[in-house]
């Protein structure tokens, strides 16, 4: 956070092939208090989209209510923005969806938007494979109404005020893989060597694309005893990989050791590389990604990294067998079937 | 009881056993005879089992309103037989299956009754058991055609269209029809006093209902997503869409130019609405009172955010459980102030499935220049029965109002664009639809704390700006919105009565009865709300104005006392909220007992 944001850029600002610096990705001054991690994942969409040469004015943000769901605001300018009501994210979402499948749909939510009132809807967007790419910003707490536990804190997680959590936290993760989602990745605002290739996946993938991300509130949520705390994640983190993402049509030029990595091929032809890949990990497989989870979960750790991918999956738009077309560009005088039709249709009614 | 072309028959029925297919066979034989009828489903909430009935009122005069009184009743369930039998009017017929004796109590020494052995023949004629239940249904029509007269050439064309393209149902159905006629001829004295008799009263009249009007007329108005919950009475709504869309909205590489998505809840299928229309599409959910109650928070986000919304809300008897397949008029104040803060929004009132069709249409052009949640308040009764009405019209030449929105090359030419700017001074502002421009007309949707610009602020006299701006726009919408229907050029009474929706038919008809007693009164068809400046001119006109309405509250009366800020006094209500629809003779009876003798 900051007073005011200084008008002033480095004239010689790199620019993509679009011609854009991250200027022309950025959105105004955060309201949100200072080191909230919300900012660094708005900071690592800036930088995903800036690098994926996305025409910012192609992607569509959204969000519910809550900190987190405040941050469309403060990211991707050029970009229309739609700060639904709490927890209904999803099925604004859908409907934009549905009325024009070229955008690329990006929901930013909470625990609290997801995982308390907006879980109705959060499943069903997950079962549906909607073609959007949904963040959580996770931070186990309600900051906008001082720091009350969400669903998602840990069991025995302390809180600022000293309270312990007695209730099972939310796996959100886990909860998206039971649901046949096709995308499920976790990660930490304080990587943002993670992060942005994981945003850059998610955003190319075709289908539900979920990304959990730990982001700690400095103000309620970051104190001793706190599982979401900086401090706490940053001792308890166990990456599954360390990852690139490579955009269509460029050519791979590094190679890594052999049987460390692993490279997943994205739906659009872009490549996920996964180095340094854990044990018997495949994230293709979804037994292995949810004992992965699972066991990681026992031993008091925070997985992170891609933890399941399919490429296969129809989206709903697939489903549907919706026009190729967007469907709001369709003239209204091929969509009105006129007055013979419907004398025919009186006729059948006499 | 002579009478010609005016009756009520009722069939008594048991739900899910195949009897709609043969009592609508007998109604639309009638119109088709040219003369006028109004059927009418009264139905459990019961997939099998439960009694169900079906009642056609036949008119001469035109009346559809709904008769009390049935002069011939079917009764072919014995779970309901004994209330069949109290139904008739004294000097009535009862129609029964005498396969089994009638029970000494259901005997009434003023009514007549005519027996046959409908399952005994079906049994013998038929071996499949299906067909014998199906074939029961059939055969009373024909025995009905042989009592009223009913032309057998019309119920044999409507049985060959019914069955085109399986043509070998058609003879098995034709016998059956038969059998009863058979029947009648060699046992019953025939015709009965009351029949029917050609007459060509119906014109080029359509019978359909409002629901798959809706359903039409949203295909017409350009829908493209479709985002619904099922619920009784509008599940039919979204799927006339669905039906009628498969038909006519298919590219010619077999891909829809429509989505239909069934939602989780009310609560998600008005967000999908909403963020269909934000994106540019023309889209709709159909819902029924608890429905609506579910999607008060959305809808008052759309009213905030100046979302272009269509919900087209299909009454019926509150609360959730209980009365779900009776009709109402019972959603008036929910849907008028639907949600938190200082929300109003508009409605509109259809009475026949013609007006269903139109209004459906009428309101995505109505939603996006107003920019705002239009509400169209249909019920049960207009939504899942069969009315005769005029046929649906479309006009070629009409083009689509998709209201104010700046595009691409509007923009190019703005410096700053305000997505809440009263540019025209009529409270309308104007939307870009995302993705239009690379680097001008995005903004972040809010409810309220922004500025006309849509930057976010809490200021206090930014808010009061845009509540102001919005008063201004909610004026704007009554030069708008739907006129009421006049039914006098001069006023000539000091009492008016005003009336909307399926209450039409009835008070039309209670309006004839009173003239004929020598009461003559004003008579107004509200169509929408805001009220229309000459709704607000025929009140001031009257003394005295009743509010005919189907419901316990007098809601429309609320409504009008609040927003034309008149003296309480001056409405007195005109009300029926049993769940049946409401009846000529009830509304004459209470305005009658208002006025001197």
């Amino acid at each position: 956070m900051s007073f005011v944001r200084p008008q002033f850029r480095h004239p010689h600002l790199p620019k993509n092939e679009l011609g854009y610096t991250t200027r022309e990705y950025e959105g105004s001054l955060s309201t949100l208090c200072a080191g909230c991690g919300h900012d660094s994942i708005g900071a690592a969409i800036v930088q995903a989209c800036f690098e994926m040469n996305i025409e910012p004015h192609q992607v569509a943000k959204l969000s519910g209510i809550g900190c987190s769901s405040k941050t469309p605001a403060y990211f991707l300018g050029n970009s229309h923005g739609f700060n639904t009501v709490h927890g209904r994210m999803p099925s604004v979402a859908t409907g934009a969806n549905m009325a024009n499948r070229d955008l690329i749909y990006l929901g930013v939510s909470g625990d609290g938007d997801t995982a308390s009132i907006g879980m109705g809807q959060f499943v069903h967007a997950v079962r549906r494979n909607l073609n959007m790419t949904y963040i959580v910003m996770n931070n186990g707490c309600y900051g906008l109404t001082k720091g009350q536990d969400s669903a998602t804190a840990d069991m025995g997680s302390k809180s600022k005020a000293g309270s312990v959590n007695p209730f099972e936290a939310i796996d959100l993760c886990g909860l998206a893989l039971e649901l046949g989602a096709s995308f499920v990745a976790q990660s930490f605002s304080g990587d943002k060597q993670q992060l942005i290739p994981l945003i850059k996946a998610a955003m190319h993938h075709h289908g539900f694309a979920f990304l959990n991300v730990i982001s700690p509130c400095v103000t309620f949520n970051n104190n001793v005893g706190s599982t979401k705390s900086y401090d706490y994640v940053r001792q308890h983190v166990q990456a599954t990989a360390t990852m690139d993402f490579v955009p269509p049509a460029t050519e791979i030029t590094t190679s890594y050791a052999e049987g460390a990595d692993a490279n997943v091929t994205m739906h659009d032809g872009s490549l996920l590389h996964l180095h340094k890949l854990a044990q018997g990990w495949d994230p293709s497989d979804r037994m292995s990604a949810i004992e992965a989870l699972q066991r990681s979960r026992m031993e008091g750790k925070v997985l992170t990294g891609l933890v399941y991918y399919d490429d296969k999956g129809k989206d709903l738009h697939d489903v549907l067998n919706t026009s190729a077309r967007p469907l709001n560009s369709i003239p209204m005088t091929e969509l009105c079937p006129g007055s013979a039709k419907l004398r025919e249709i009186n006729a059948g009614l006499q | 009881m002579s009478a010609c072309n005016d009756f009520v028959v009722r069939f008594a029925n048991v739900n899910g056993t195949g009897s709609a297919s043969a009592n609508y066979l007998f109604a639309k034989s009638i119109f088709r005879m040219g003369i006028p009828v109004s059927p009418k489903n009264i139905f459990p909430s019961n997939i099998q089992g439960l009694p169900t009935w079906y009642e056609v009122r036949v008119s001469e005069k035109g009346y559809l309103g709904r008769r009390e009184g049935v002069d011939l009743c079917v009764s072919v369930n014995p779970q309901s037989m004994k209330q069949d039998v109290q139904c008739v009017k004294p000097g009535g017929y009862f129609v029964y299956d005498n396969t089994k004796p009638l029970a000494d109590e259901l005997v009434r020494p003023d009514i007549t009754y005519i027996g046959i052995p409908l399952m005994e023949t079906c049994n013998r004629e038929y071996t499949d058991a299906r067909q014998r239940q199906l074939f029961k249904n059939v055969m009373y029509v024909g025995a009905l055609s042989a009592l009223l007269e009913i032309e057998f050439s019309v119920l044999e064309d409507l049985l060959r269209e019914q069955f085109a393209g399986k043509e070998k149902l058609i003879a098995p159905n034709v016998k059956a029809l038969q059998l009863g006629i058979d029947f009648i001829h060699q046992n019953v004295p025939y015709p009965l006093p009351f029949r029917v008799e050609r007459r060509d009263l119906v014109g080029n009249s359509i019978l359909t209902d409002g629901n798959s009007a809706c359903g039409l007329g949203a295909v017409y108005g350009g829908a493209t997503v479709v985002a619904w919950y099922p619920i009784t009475p509008s599940t039919s709504v979204a799927e006339a869409f669905h039906s009628y869309a498969d038909e006519l909205r298919i590219d010619a590489d077999g891909r829809s130019n429509y989505a239909i998505v069934q939602a989780e809840d009310e609560l998600a299928a008005i967000g999908m609405v909403i963020g269909a229309t934000w994106n540019g599409s023309r889209s709709f959910t159909a819902t029924s009172g608890p429905g609506v109650s579910l999607m008060n928070e959305f809808l008052g986000l759309a009213y905030f955010a100046e979302i272009p919304v269509v919900l087209i809300d299909v009454q019926r008897t509150g609360p959730s459980t209980g009365m779900p397949t009776r009709t109402q008029q019972s959603d008036i104040t929910l849907a008028a102030y639907a949600s938190h803060g200082d929300t109003k929004h508009v409605l509109l009132f259809p009475s026949t499935p013609t007006e269903c069709f139109d209004m459906t249409a009428d309101s995505f052009d109505l939603a996006e220049r107003l920019q705002t949640p239009i509400m169209i308040m249909s019920d049960l009764d207009l939504g899942m029965n069969d009315h005769m009405c005029e046929p649906f019209h479309w006009d070629d030449a009409r083009t689509h109002d998709r209201g104010k929105i700046y595009t691409a090359e509007h923009l190019e030419k703005i410096t700053r664009y305000g997505r809440y700017l009263d540019t025209d001074g009529d409270g309308i502002p104007y939307r870009t639809i995302p993705g239009a421009h690379p680097t001008k007309g995005s903004y972040v949707v809010r409810g309220t704390s922004r500025d006309e610009h849509a930057v976010y602020t809490e200021d206090s006299a930014a808010y009061k700006r845009n509540m102001d701006r919005l008063t201004k726009k909610w004026e704007t919408a009554k030069t708008l919105v739907h006129a009421p229907q006049r039914y006098q050029e001069k006023y000539v009474s000091k009492l008016g009565v005003l009336f909307f929706g399926t209450s039409t038919q009835s008070a039309e008809e209670a309006l004839d009865l009173l003239r004929e007693k020598g009461h003559v009164l004003d008579a107004l068809r509200l169509r929408s709300f805001p009220f229309h400046h000459a709704v607000s001119d025929f009140v001031a006109s009257h003394e005295t104005v009743f509010v005919i309405e189907q419901n316990r509250d007098g809601q429309m009366r609320g409504l009008l006392i609040t927003e034309l800020n008149v003296d309480p006094h001056r409405f007195i209500s005109v009300l029926n909220y049993d769940g049946m629809p409401i009846t000529a003779d009830t509304i004459m009876q209470q305005i009658l007992s208002h006025l001197p003798n």
